[in-house]
């Protein structure tokens, strides 16, 4: 089995790759998808730890975030059309006022 | 899983990822998102997570993504032209993100971290032994994730859907949109 120094050390990088994504891109969309690269990140230590362990909580934990980012996605999803049907815009620079 | 496939994946990985983030068209990041999510799955699967691994690929690989690619088709977003975003910026995150990354990789491989294996069980990652742990010990969280997918579904709705203007299109009276809003809000809030 693969190390679990090795796993953690992936699951950073991609974790902090996403951080990085949020931080400097300003489309929504994209700052959108960094943070699914973060719980992805999550969910690959959780499994890697959970193996470890012989513990099928990990897997049960990946499961549920697995839904809570779906239905994040959606609701998201769903503000951004909102916003850019009112707005015309998906850059965050310019989405400055709370209300119109 | 043979460590030479692991460091091949985790490299793939990292490119991938690393394309989600620089890739201008959103598009291009989308797809590097789901090439990072299928390798991801490959890695969930080598660590003998084999049903997780497979609802990565199906949920997350599959739906979650095609909703992402309605969303960029519905926007018509096309490729960022000219700079984007300030210099000072990118530099910012890109070391804030390798302090990060420097800062988890000296946690996460302190000695402290390092576990005592255990023998995984018989059917270890299977979709028995999920199941199981899934209708017992976490019942009730399953039942809630239920409650919160049903919300999500009403508020994604309530959400994108065009909202009907008493006042006409050119939205005169911008106080009376605002109370069709909040007429439309209290339901969520109640629930």
């Amino acid at each position: 089995m693969i190390p679990l120094t090795y796993m953690m050390s992936l699951s950073a990088i991609i974790f902090a790759i996403g951080v990085a994504g949020v931080i400097i891109r300003r489309n929504i969309l994209v700052m959108f998808m960094s943070i699914e690269l973060m719980l992805n990140a999550v969910n690959l230590s959780f499994i890697a730890l959970g193996s470890r362990l012989g513990s099928m909580d990990g897997q049960v934990i990946v499961f549920f975030v697995m839904t809570v980012a779906a239905a994040e996605a959606a609701v998201g999803l769903g503000i951004i059309i909102s916003i850019f049907r009112n707005r015309e815009t998906v850059h965050a620079d310019e989405l400055t006022l709370m209300r119109w | 899983m043979p460590p030479f496939l692991y460091l091949f994946l985790g490299a793939l990985a990292i490119v991938s990822a690393l394309g989600v983030v620089i890739q201008r068209n959103p598009i291009h990041s989308l797809l590097s998102l789901i090439s990072t999510l299928m390798i991801i799955a490959i890695l969930f699967i080598g660590e003998d997570a084999v049903v997780v691994g497979f609802l990565q690929i199906i949920v997350y690989a599959g739906a979650i993504m095609v909703l992402f690619l309605f969303v960029i088709w519905l926007l018509n977003l096309q490729a960022e032209s000219g700079p984007t975003g300030h210099i000072v910026l990118k530099i910012f995150g890109s070391l804030a993100a390798a302090a990060l990354a420097t800062e988890l990789f000296l946690f996460l491989a302190a000695p402290h971290l390092q576990v005592k294996r255990f023998h995984e069980p018989a059917g270890y990652g299977s979709l028995e032994s999920l199941a199981g742990k899934l209708f017992t010990d976490y019942l009730v969280a399953f039942e809630v994730t239920s409650v919160l997918l049903l919300a999500a579904v009403v508020g994604a709705v309530a959400l994108a859907r065009r909202i009907p203007n008493a006042a006409g299109e050119g939205s005169s009276d911008p106080r009376a949109a605002g109370a069709i809003r909040a007429a439309e809000a209290s339901p969520r809030v109640q629930r």
